[in-house]
């Protein structure tokens, strides 16, 4: 906020219930928040970056052993759950236009159409790990099963413990995010947001187009190694 | 912030201190006094009194298991503890030092207290979140004291693999978790002064007006939210490997230990700075108001603290010389370390350059900040001999490092925290401190902590390995005379707890400006009222123009 | 900024245009299956990143709505960025070089 503007805001101080004190108007209170979420999402990229890291490095060490474990992922699964994702990302953005129309009932709609798509998200995955589990290919925590091809026995445990970090990982952002949503539907319920104060929707919106990239990262690297043949790169 | 017609602008001089200063009716401290009043605040100035108050006791506790390290290491036998209770001495020692104490010490104490007051806002951009960080914080250590308590931890500070994720029988996963969680806090510490910086400076203020602390915060909050995050995934991948045996580090599985320490000291080289910086912020507060001179090179000063906050994510291979990378990343991470000492040395000289002519005071705060300049110049000089990779093979795992890193940390950092403490009581409790006890305590911690620590510079380079509890004896001498040292550099640290409390009840009433500094902080009432100001300041002066011959009234 | 000073500082975006990116995010995650089954050696695995980074990018500059942001929130993602590629690139420099030598 450049401090020249201010003086004008400075009128409209105690006009909004949702403004705290230390501001000196919504605008420059959001401006705050807006800023705040983004140095938070800094810190989520270097998050998921040092997993994504150690995934380079081994991926680069061992590629055929990446590439025979990426096999076993469901690509229906996972491509089906990158729509999804898109998807709520799309009705996340309709509920910050809605909210930022003052548009109440059309907010709460797109809120839960967006909660429904994280969930289908995360049940699909629960169905993932689960045949993970039926398949032997959870490292460490139950026996390995690498018979098929016993020479990446080894090599291939690295690839499931970095899929589960990060998946794992992810699928907790999601949870987190289902919660901001139902907090946020709460809020358009109970009439804290409105016209003037959407602020607290688009802030959590970032969040959950965050996740959503973060996908859009995974799948490929996860899902698509080697898809061409028997041999990767 | 606002700027209101009737808003009075204050002159750029200021103003002389008061015959017999009185406390304020109203401020802070007296603005409720019930437990709650404390634990649900959200005044960044009371927040900041908790964490004054819990990392001290961390750095007491972190103190208890250094006593016990340089007891045992008075004779060359181990004869005091086990070896294994020794690795656990000196791995709680640096845990609860490093995590606990240095890296929130000054920026959640003094600049919680003091960025607000900085830049004219009545509070930081995020005031639960700040309590929030507080909370964090605390449960953090509480981790790390339950580690402590289920028998301690023998990894190190470090927690190399494999040995943390496979061999080692101690509380990795407790002391591992704490880390994890107070990152979190040193995290939303650093995000709400990025905020309050960039979105909350009072009228007039624009950035080359800022005070060089408030520059060095800024920057020290960038790697706090630029490192912080990988430490934690790091965290994370050993827990994983720890609790579900995940493969991850593991070289039976085709793992690369090495790996994790890439991550790890991508954050944990700039996390020096993260314990260092902001005592340099405090310095060039300190040097300016006792030199009563504008910091010689402003600009330098404060793009040296970017620059220091950029370089330093550059160069963390040092630490892995001897660790397997290849040759060629040593070469590099090499040549990236010295560029390091440019910034930090335009900050050395700065300093001294804005003694040179100023009228200098000598009360306690400018003998903390010389004896910082000149502690954390050994420092900073002996991390150039381990920047070049030679001489660092030499002396790898030795005293010389042990010796190294402690003038940085404890000759910069708790000089820095100490002098701005002394400097800043007076305004955070109204209060001034019995001035020739506090000389008495700097000169103790200065002598004290040289004998401690300059002899372990001799002792590793005549090739003592650190992390044994034995050794052989012709090395007794240097050692006895560190711990000799240390006990003087711990009555050092005690005084300051009795005297400082001493002075809240009966020392004399301070008054708004004891140092006749110039700088917001010092426009308010002392201790400052809840909302810092009674009206939004409007700034119209440059940072620290010290008009001449004002003389603070102050020693 | 001065603009917006009465309510928060917002931009609406027309509908039209969430729908695009939407639309053009499907589009990207076919290419980015169908892309995969091809052989083209290391090029995959180029296309895939490439392929992510526009879908990440489109997301960024329009759902999260940084194409009608400050400045400031430009820098604050670029840093991201910047500072993912320092890990990546500082560590590698270790991992490419490897095979070329060690000491010790």
């Amino acid at each position: 906020m450049s401090p020249d503007t201010s003086a004008a805001a400075e009128s409209h101080r105690g006009h909004h219930p949702a403004l705290v004190h230390h501001f000196d108007s919504l605008a420059e209170q959001h401006e705050a928040a807006s800023l705040g979420m983004w140095t938070f999402l800094v810190t989520e990229v270097l998050f998921f970056g040092g997993a994504l890291m150690a995934y380079s490095v081994y991926r680069s060490w061992y590629p055929e052993a990446f590439a025979s474990a990426s096999h076993h992922l469901d690509i229906t699964l996972g491509a089906f759950n990158t729509a999804v994702l898109i998807f709520s990302s799309l009705t996340m953005a309709l509920a910050v236009h809605a909210a930022q129309l003052g548009q109440i009932p059309k907010l709460k709609l797109f809120l839960i159409l967006t909660m429904a798509l994280g969930a289908t998200f995360l049940v699909v995955k629960g169905f993932e790990y689960h045949e993970k589990y039926v398949e032997g290919h959870i490292p460490g925590l139950f026996p390995f099963n690498y018979q098929e091809e016993p020479q990446f026995f080894a090599h291939a445990q690295i690839f499931f413990s970095i899929y589960f970090v990060l998946t794992g990982l992810h699928a907790l952002h999601m949870l987190v995010g289902l919660g901001i949503m139902v907090w946020m539907y709460v809020w358009a319920h109970n009439g804290t947001i409105d016209r003037d104060y959407n602020s607290p929707i688009e802030i959590a919106g970032l969040y959950w187009h965050f996740v959503d990239i973060v996908w859009i990262f995974l799948f490929p690297l996860l899902y698509l190694i080697g898809r061409h043949g028997t041999t990767a790169h | 912030m606002s700027a209101t017609p009737a808003q009075s602008t204050l002159s750029a001089k200021p103003t002389l201190p008061a015959i017999s200063p009185v406390m304020p009716e109203h401020h802070y401290l007296n603005n409720g006094y019930g437990l709650k009043s404390w634990l649900l605040t959200r005044d960044h100035k009371r927040i900041a009194i908790l964490y004054l108050l819990s990392v001290s006791f961390f750095f007491l506790l972190g103190g208890l298991f250094a006593v016990v390290v340089r007891l045992e290491l008075a004779t060359p036998a181990g004869d005091l503890l086990t070896s294994d209770n020794y690795n656990k001495s000196f791995t709680m020692h640096g845990v609860l030092m490093v995590f606990f104490f240095l890296i929130p010490a000054i920026p959640a104490t003094l600049g919680n207290f003091l960025i607000p007051l900085m830049v004219g806002a009545k509070d930081l951009a995020f005031p639960k979140i700040n309590l929030l960080s507080w909370y964090i914080y605390m449960l953090g250590a509480s981790f790390g004291s339950w580690a402590i308590l289920t028998g301690g931890l023998d990894t190190g500070w470090t927690f190399y693999t494999p040995f943390s994720t496979v061999a080692s029988t101690s509380a990795v996963v407790p002391a591992a978790l704490g880390v994890f969680i107070s990152g979190f806090s040193s995290i939303l510490t650093g995000l709400n002064f990025i905020v309050t910086i960039h979105r909350m400076r009072a009228p007039g203020l624009t950035w080359f007006r800022l005070p060089l602390f408030v520059w060095a915060h800024y920057a020290t909050s960038l790697i706090m939210i630029l490192g912080t995050p990988v430490i934690a995934i790091t965290i994370v991948l050993v827990a994983a490997e720890r609790v579900f045996s995940f493969g991850i580090f593991d070289p039976k599985r085709g793992g690369d230990p090495v790996l994790f320490q890439h991550l790890f000291w991508f954050y944990s080289h700039p996390a020096v700075y993260i314990m260092v910086l902001p005592a340099m912020g405090v310095i060039s507060e300190l040097v300016a108001g006792s030199c009563r001179k504008s910091v010689f090179g402003y600009h330098f000063v404060a793009f040296s603290s970017l620059a220091i906050a950029i370089i330093g994510f550059f160069v963390w291979g040092h630490h892995m010389f001897v660790a397997g990378q290849s040759v060629y990343a040593a070469l590099i991470f090499s040549i990236l370390s010295f560029l390091v000492a440019i910034p930090s040395a335009v900050k050395v000289f700065n300093w001294t350059a804005t003694m040179y002519k100023g009228s200098v005071t000598h009360a306690t705060p400018m003998w903390y900040a010389m004896g910082f300049i000149g502690l954390f110049t050994i420092g900073g000089l002996t991390g150039l001999f381990l920047a070049a990779v030679g001489l660092d093979i030499h002396v790898t795992d030795t005293y010389f490092i042990v010796a190294h890193f402690h003038y940085v940390m404890v000759g910069g950092t708790i000089m820095g925290y100490l002098g701005g403490l002394h400097y800043w009581w007076p305004k955070m409790t109204g209060k001034l401190y019995n001035e020739n006890a506090a000389k008495v305590a700097a000169a103790l911690i200065f002598f004290g902590f040289n004998l401690t620590f300059f002899p372990q510079f001799v002792l590793g380079y005549l090739g003592m390995p650190r992390r044994y509890h034995a050794y052989p004896p012709e090395f007794q001498m240097l050692n006895v005379l560190s711990s000799a040292g240390a006990s003087i550099l711990a009555v050092g640290y005690i005084f300051p707890i009795i005297y400082l409390l001493y002075s809240l009840k009966n020392g004399r009433i301070a008054g708004a400006n004891p140092w006749g500094a110039v700088g917001l902080e010092w426009r308010t009432s002392s201790p400052p009222p809840t909302f810092n100001f009674e009206k939004t300041p409007s700034v119209t002066w440059e940072a620290y123009e010290y008009p001449e011959g004002v003389e603070s009234h102050v020693a | 900024m001065s603009d917006h000073q009465h309510t928060q500082a917002q931009h609406i975006v027309p509908l039209s245009v969430y729908y695009a990116i939407f639309a053009a995010l499907m589009v990207g995650t076919a290419i980015t299956v169908w892309v995969a089954f091809i052989d083209l050696g290391v090029l995959n695995t180029v296309a895939a990143l490439a392929i992510a980074c526009t879908k990440a990018t489109l997301v960024i500059l329009y759902f999260m709505h940084v194409r009608y942001s400050t400045k400031l929130t430009w820098a604050v993602v670029a840093s991201s960025v910047f500072w993912l590629l320092i890990l990546l690139a500082l560590t590698f420099n270790d991992y490419l070089t490897r095979h070329l030598s060690t000491y010790g």
